[in-house]
């Protein structure tokens, strides 16, 4: 991670080459990673999704490039003067604060959110800061309880004593300190959900653990604090998704990296962390061949692509699994599980796979 | 209650001869005139018809003059005068007034009428609807004759009301027709003004002079040459048919089979006919004695020779110039192009194709190509869907030459697509003469016009996009200009104003780089 100097330096300095090209009269270029599958290698010694070295040429005087020259360097504009005012916008607030209209137009210089998201996640490769340090933030999306005390901002906050709703985890968790860890391992959930059903058995308490959960793919945020704990606390992390490849996917995001966050994947990045279900066995083992949902032309294509990334394409048990759910040909729910008893999840299924380390790698 | 028997005899005393005039009387549908609008217009396009191939075949540039009169809202009188050589005495009412008598049914050669059946079949409409007569005026360049015709349904004859002689001290020459009908009067794509329109298209020699119900409008004359005149030729043996070749034989003045089909047939030689003869094994016989068996293994037996393609002097195509100057005089585009293929030939019959395109300009953008036929230089307004120049246009892939189409459409943009049918004898779908059948010769000949001509077209349209890229380009550029200084401002704190300038400079300089950049 940069330092705050470091951050304005390369924005100043991406501002330097573009009026240098403009002084020698040329065509104002920047050089931009490429955030494509094309351009991402996993790196087999570390575990983990990483970057190539592929950089595209964006041009300002270029039909196809011009709005997104504009809407990168805009972007830069925005970081600096959040950097400079010692404020955090939203992803959202990024957006509107981007967004007019060019003169004598009907047009914007962004029109949705995807774009200026976009826009930052160009500015994160061109100037190798990360989001946070750049002062935007994503929203809160996920919730975490457990036998930790961290202090945020000067306050203390006990992550055992927040009843029910448990602690909404900040989009930047960068500043947290842990002030106490008492937990032994962290369990991840991919539906809030079973988060909460997890939280109203206070698992946490009676497996000694902490469980934080998401809404779908995990964010930065969650994943930033599920690294620290892992690297700082030594704190092994068990994964919770749906049974179907775009669990897997989910899975493979917290272990190994994203595609198009491939840049930061050393600081968000878990090679060490488990796969505890729904695995295509637990789907015979649990008898929950009849809440099977049969996987639509997109299910099947996804799980095609997902078996033959490079991260699972040579691991011999993923691909097992893989096969079994193609021959399954449906997927499986974690709320599924309920059909065996209210608090099966809590009091059987988890105890049981972390007692056998039941577990894919 | 009882039925009444009708005996053999009852119907035998009822039989009797139908003339061809009663035939179309009671079909009137067959000729064009279904309706009220469509019969104003065929009547128009017969008299206009016939004054083309009297002008062009006695060397004459045609003026030609159609007025139309409202007598009433269904009412109407036509009036089509021309300066053609004029008809002589004797033969105005057998000319006029009786159907399927003509000088071209009987020969093979390019023109617009073929059964002398148009002008006649107007006049019986008229007669029809109104009861009047049909008033006609012609002069040879001496005295002027005009005589009031009716025609004799069940006898197909003629009968001339009354006869007058004029002097004719102008030594005016040409022939008027001046006759009432029922009919109702429209403008638009189907229209009198649009016949006329096209017909000046594909024949600007000609100058024509409307005076509708509402105004006169002229089109003028734009080249001063007339077309070559077609030669007449004899039947090719290939398109010959069974039927036809029997009374061929047995009219043929020639006493053996040698010298029958090589006199009566064009590009049948000495060996061929030989040939023909051996394969059909009707050696030694006198062509009037043949029976249907044997008529009929000479039919085989020709079809199995091979035998050189019918001359094509027949054939009298407009020619690209002439083409794009017709297209030119009538519509306001920007770029012009012809084509016109070699001659080809289908069921024996030679035929040619031309293709003209008109592009850009006042033509409209937002709707699909419009397709003007022609055959033999006669516009063909109806029936556009059945014609195999429909089913060739859309056949073609115009995307190829930067169009926009949809699949079973023709293509989307400012186009008028011409297309000229020329041909000794035109396959018509119907006697209404108003679409040509699909042959698969003749859609293939339509298509290689087309393409042809696309690809000369898109040429200009692929630099025309490239001239309007440029300028939309430099129009957006403009357009971020001030959003990149803006911008580049807040990051680097160096004023704006400067930085629009040093870029303005770059555009006016030209940039450098942009190709490369690609996309």
């Amino acid at each position: 991670m940069k330092k705050k100097q470091e951050v304005e330096k390369s924005l100043k300095n991406l501002g330097g080459k573009v009026l240098g090209d403009i002084d020698k009269g040329e065509n104002p270029s920047i050089d931009v990673p490429i955030r494509t599958l094309s351009n991402v290698k996993f790196d087999v010694e570390s575990q983990m999704i990483k970057m190539g070295g592929s950089l595209a040429k964006r041009y300002f005087f270029n039909v196809g490039h011009v709005r997104k020259f504009v809407q990168t360097i805009e972007a830069a504009a925005v970081a600096k003067e959040l950097i400079d005012v010692q404020k955090h916008l939203s992803l959202r607030e990024t957006f509107y604060k981007m967004k007019r209209t060019l003169p004598n137009s009907n047009i914007n210089l962004v029109d949705e959110q995807e774009e200026s998201n976009a826009a930052i996640e160009d500015l994160e490769l061109i100037t190798g800061a990360s989001r946070e340090f750049l002062h935007i933030n994503a929203n809160k999306l996920g919730s975490v309880a457990g036998k930790v005390v961290v202090e945020d901002k000067g306050d203390t906050i006990d992550w055992s004593k927040l009843g029910s709703g448990g602690w909404a985890i900040p989009s930047n968790v960068e500043e947290i300190i842990f002030k106490k860890v008492d937990a032994k391992f962290i369990i991840y959930l991919e539906k809030a959900a079973e988060w909460e059903r997890l939280h109203e058995d206070r698992v946490w308490e009676k497996l000694n653990c902490i469980i934080i959960s998401s809404q779908g793919q995990a964010t930065r945020g969650i994943r930033r604090l599920l690294q620290r704990l892992h690297v700082e606390h030594k704190l092994p992390v068990y994964i919770l998704v749906d049974g179907d490849p775009w669990g897997a996917y989910i899975y493979s995001v917290i272990k190994y990296g994203s595609i198009s966050l491939a840049h930061i994947s050393q600081e968000l990045a878990i090679p060490g962390a488990k796969m505890l279900g729904l695995t295509a066995d637990d789907v015979v083992k649990y008898e929950l061949k009849r809440h099977l949902i049969k996987f639509e032309e997109v299910d099947v294509k996804r799980l095609e692509q997902v078996k033959n990334y490079d991260w699972f394409k040579d691991n011999k048990e993923w691909q097992k699994q893989f096969k079994l759910w193609k021959e399954l040909n449906g997927k499986v729910e974690l709320a599924a599980l309920s059909s065996k008893g209210i608090t099966f999840i809590s009091d059987k299924y988890i105890p049981d796979k972390i007692k056998h380390k039941e577990w894919l790698d | 209650m009882a039925e009444k028997i009708v005996t053999a005899e009852d119907l035998a005393n009822k039989m009797r001869e139908v003339s061809v005039a009663e035939f179309f009387e009671k079909n009137r549908h067959l000729l064009g005139y279904e309706n009220t609008t469509k019969s104003l217009l065929t009547i128009v396009k017969e008299a206009v018809d016939n004054s083309l191939d009297a002008t062009n075949e006695a060397g004459i540039l045609p003026d030609i003059k159609v007025t139309l009169r409202e007598l009433s809202p269904d009412k109407f009188k036509i009036i089509v005068e021309d300066n053609g050589p004029g008809i002589v005495e004797e033969k105005i009412s057998l000319a006029f007034g009786k159907l399927l008598y003509g000088s071209k049914f009987h020969r093979l050669r390019q023109s617009r009428g073929t059964q002398g059946i148009g002008i006649s079949g107007a006049i019986l409409y008229s007669q029809l609807t109104t009861g009047k007569p049909v008033r006609i005026m012609s002069s040879t360049g001496k005295a002027i004759h005009s005589v009031d015709l009716l025609i004799d349904v069940l006898k197909n004859a003629p009968i001339a009301a009354s006869k007058k002689e004029e002097r004719n001290p102008d030594k005016w020459h040409g022939t008027k027709i001046e006759m009432e009908a029922e009919g109702r009067y429209m403008e638009g794509r189907q229209s009198i003004p649009e016949f006329l329109k096209q017909t000046a298209i594909a024949n600007p020699y000609a100058k024509i002079v409307y005076d509708g119900p509402n105004g006169k409008v002229t089109f003028d004359r734009a080249v001063k040459e007339l077309p070559i005149q077609p030669k007449e030729i004899k039947p090719h043996p290939y398109g010959v048919e069974l039927g036809i070749l029997r009374r061929m034989a047995t009219n043929t003045h020639a006493r053996n089979l040698v010298g029958f089909l090589t006199t009566e047939f064009s590009r049948v030689g000495r060996s061929s006919a030989d040939q023909i003869i051996r394969l059909a094994k009707v050696e030694n016989k006198n062509p009037k004695d043949l029976t249907h068996d044997e008529t009929g293994r000479l039919h085989k037996a020709i079809q199995m020779v091979k035998l050189v393609s019918p001359p094509t002097d027949c054939l009298s195509p407009m020619g690209e110039k002439i083409i794009e100057e017709g297209l030119k005089k009538e519509l306001e585009a920007e770029f012009f192009v012809a084509v016109t293929r070699p001659p080809a030939v289908y069921r024996g019959n030679p035929f040619q194709v031309e293709v003209g395109l008109a592009y850009g300009g006042k033509l409209p953008t937002d709707s699909t190509a419009q397709l003007i036929r022609f055959a033999n230089r006669v516009p063909l307004l109806y029936h556009q869907s059945d014609c195999a120049t429909s089913e060739a246009t859309i056949d073609t892939d115009w995307r190829r030459y930067d169009f926009q189409q949809s699949s079973g459409q023709l293509p989307q943009g400012p186009l008028v697509i011409l297309i000229h049918f020329a041909s000794v004898y035109v396959p018509y779908t119907s006697e209404g003469k108003q679409a040509i059948a699909d042959y698969p010769e003749i859609i293939k000949e339509i298509k290689l016009a087309l393409q042809e001509a696309g690809r000369k077209l898109s040429i200009y349209v692929r630099q025309k996009n490239k001239r309007r890229d440029a300028q939309l380009r430099s129009e957006l550029f403009e357009k971020y200009i001030p959003e990149l200084a803006e911008s580049l401002e807040k990051l680097t704190d160096v004023k704006r104003q400067k930085i629009i300038e040093d870029l303005e400079k770059i555009i006016k300089k030209g940039v450098k780089g942009e190709k490369e950049a690609g996309s």
